[in-house]
């Protein structure tokens, strides 16, 4: 029986992914053809999704994008035989996906398995090196695992990069009968989606970094703080959650071991601060998602006051191939000290856009023309924000910089999550700087003065000079109002929104009536 | 009690406070699934809820009200997000909003005359490499028009 894959993806179901399964298995029925439908995650190649697989004796053949429509095109030209002339004469026909340049360009390490398996199978994960790392781990002392994670490389990706080992140091040798490890999935930044891919597309690899982590430090509780836009996400994490229980992956004496780690999931409620570490605790523990004073540091007393590890989904799910093939198998990728690889988003105005997942080290026109393909819309790329929403934009003059976190810093601006978020030459900019402000006043906590009053002085400054008044004097307002919320705000949300908006007044002086002279000021 | 709820909706309120009773920050997993089931958070549980779970009552308004996820009144039959982030905002999601909003006659946070709909905003649906998104109910939709999003309200709200 031919295999054939079509993702269950969210983005490739939002472009029809299902229809076309079902027009799919419809057809192969009215022909009386026998075939296995797998539902893969997506391979990351979005700009062709809906993406059909063949399986083949070389490798699994591509066809995209499908629709319901050329479905019985495809099986007319013997699609299921996806090695045939009539196959390859298709106009679908992509080839092998493997050879696919834009895929085979690519260092996948954490996206390894992503677009390959079937997310929720066991034996697919495990048919792929899955759970090497936590029996690797399972054989080891919890401090060794800690230094194996330090000598990786590896640093927070979910936007603040610091040292993940370090962390979970932090947490290993405070003494406490309950720790936690926390997976803060609350990715919220506009261009990202590599969290959702890997909780939809490969589950396991985020549940096996998380029981490698509750085993190191000794924690035998684990949450995943899940964004409720994610609905898709929640099902397929609690599918997998239940086969690893069922397995012996997850609860009391994991593999033999005598080892304990639970894990669950509970859902957000839309609240972008809760991406912050300290706001999501809160909202874990059943509270408004306020941000809290540090310190105490999370490592020390986090959730319920317990010393607690929190990760984004990317860092934990990168823990099991570091235990699998070792720090330095990791470290070797990477360039300064950005070690490892950075799962790139391209979203926004591009012709191309997907997961591309590479060293750190590549440079954001690499990004934005050759995997991109430039920008969808055929005009010029004249803005890019990188980082999300409180992520600087960049003008053209800046594209050559390579993605990498002190490089980032060095232009003012910050890597974050990896999303990239591509803009035309039609992008008004003095607009997307009131809007970075106007975000903010919906999200912000409201604990900190600097960012629940600035963030609205911010979004009125903007309209008065958008409109002319006062110009020379309001410019001067709003950069010691970013300067007040930069130094003054308890969290990244009040305290990086100037990120955006200086960067924008800076970089495109003209688009808020402002002449470079006054710019430089 | 709060008489525009059914008795039976009264019944799940009830068995939802007790099974989340004793669940470690459970309030915001007991919300979630009276939203689930009720559509909202009604203002008139809070004193059950706060008894059950010993909060004050003004706690949980604070919680219920600092959360864009949770509503505490009634809202359509089916709900339509549309996405205002910067990815959708570069792929024309402003043009989409407008459009959207005049076809249907409503503004966000409104429900249409007959009841079946309600528009909210939201901030990035993880659908960024194919923008503008909307989610409507729990599915996500990519490469939108407002042509697209009024057939896609023909066929899941009045199909």
């Amino acid at each position: 029986m031919v295999k054939v894959y079509v993702p269950v993806d969210s983005t490739a179901l939002s472009l029809g992914a299902e229809r076309t399964a079902q027009a799919i298995v419809a057809e192969a029925q009215k022909r009386a053809i026998p075939i296995e439908l797998v539902r893969n995650g997506s391979r990351g190649l979005f700009w062709l999704e809906p993406m059909v697989e063949v399986a083949t004796a070389q490798g699994r053949v591509a066809f995209a994008p499908v629709q319901p429509k050329d479905v019985p095109g495809l099986f007319d030209a013997d699609f299921l035989n996806a090695l045939s002339d009539s196959a390859k004469a298709h106009p679908l026909y992509l080839g092998l996906t493997e050879e696919l340049a834009w895929l085979k360009k690519q260092q996948r390490l954490t996206f390894a398995r992503v677009g390959v398996i079937d997310p929720v199978s066991l034996d697919d994960y495990l048919a792929h090196d899955g759970y090497k790392g936590l029996k690797n781990a399972l054989a080891m002392t919890g401090a060794d695992i800690v230094k194996t994670v330090t000598d990786s490389g590896l640093r927070g990706r979910g936007g603040a990069a610091f040292p993940t080992g370090i962390k979970w140091n932090t947490v290993l040798n405070a003494p406490a009968e309950q720790k936690y490890v926390v997976c803060n999935a609350d990715e919220g930044d506009s261009g990202t989606y590599s969290d959702r891919m890997v909780m939809e597309d490969d589950p396991f690899v985020l549940i096996e970094g998380m029981t490698i982590a509750g085993i190191a430090v000794g924690a035998t509780q684990g949450y995943i703080y899940l964004r409720s836009e994610y609905p898709h996400a929640l099902k397929t994490l609690n599918e997998a959650i239940r086969k690893a229980n069922l397995a012996g992956y997850l609860g009391e004496d994991i593999l033999g071991s005598g080892k304990t780690f639970h894990l669950e999931v509970r859902r957000a409620a839309g609240a972008y601060v809760c991406g912050e570490e300290t706001s999501l605790l809160e909202s874990l523990e059943g509270k408004r998602g306020l941000v809290r004073f540090k310190p105490p540091l999370p490592a020390i007393e986090g959730l319920f006051g317990k010393p607690t590890i929190v990760n984004n989904v990317i860092s934990l799910a990168t823990v099991p191939i570091i235990l699998d093939k070792g720090a330095q198998f990791y470290a070797d990728y990477g360039m300064g000290r950005s070690r490892g690889t950075l799962p790139i988003q391209l979203a926004g105005n591009l012709k191309q856009t997907g997961l591309v997942e590479l060293a750190f080290g590549a440079t954001l026109r690499a990004l934005l023309y050759d995997y991109g393909g430039g920008s969808a819309t055929g005009r010029p790329i004249r803005a890019v924000q990188v980082g999300g929403p409180l992520g600087a934009y960049l003008p053209e003059s800046q594209f050559d910089t390579p993605l990498d976190y002190e490089a980032f810093t060095k232009i003012w601006a910050v890597l974050g999550h990896g999303g990239i978020v591509a803009f035309d030459d039609t992008v008004d900019m003095a607009k997307m700087a009131r809007y970075a402000f106007e975000f903010c006043a919906v999200e912000s906590c409201g604990k900190c003065t600097p960012c629940r009053i600035g963030s609205t002085r911010g979004v009125e400054v903007m309209d008065k000079i958008v409109a002319g008044k006062n110009h020379t004097k309001n410019v001067q307002v709003l950069r010691d109002l970013s300067d007040t919320m930069l130094n003054g705000s308890l969290c990244a949300l009040g305290g990086m929104t100037p990120y955006p908006v200086l960067s924008a007044i800076n970089h495109f002086p003209e688009d808020f009536g402002v002449s470079s002279k006054e710019a430089a000021a | 009690m709060d008489n525009t709820l059914s008795h039976e909706q009264l019944v799940q309120i009830q068995a939802h406070i007790h099974a989340h009773q004793h669940v470690p920050g459970g309030l915001m997993p007991l919300l979630h699934a009276i939203q689930d089931d009720i559509g909202y958070v009604p203002e008139s549980i809070y004193p059950d809820i706060s008894k059950a779970l010993a909060l004050s009552v003004a706690e949980v308004h604070g919680v219920v009200t600092f959360y864009h996820h949770f509503r505490t009144h009634p809202v359509g039959k089916h709900i339509l997000q549309i996405c205002r982030a910067e990815s959708c905002q570069a792929m024309g999601s402003e043009k989409l909003e407008s459009e959207v909003k005049a076809r249907l006659g409503v503004d966000y946070h409104q429900t249409t005359a007959d009841g079946s709909l309600t528009v909210l905003p939201v901030y990035c649906l993880g659908n960024c490499a194919c923008s503008p998104a909307v989610m409507l109910d729990d599915e996500v939709y990519g490469r939108m028009t407002a042509e697209k999003v009024s057939e896609l309200i023909g066929e899941v709200c009045h199909g």
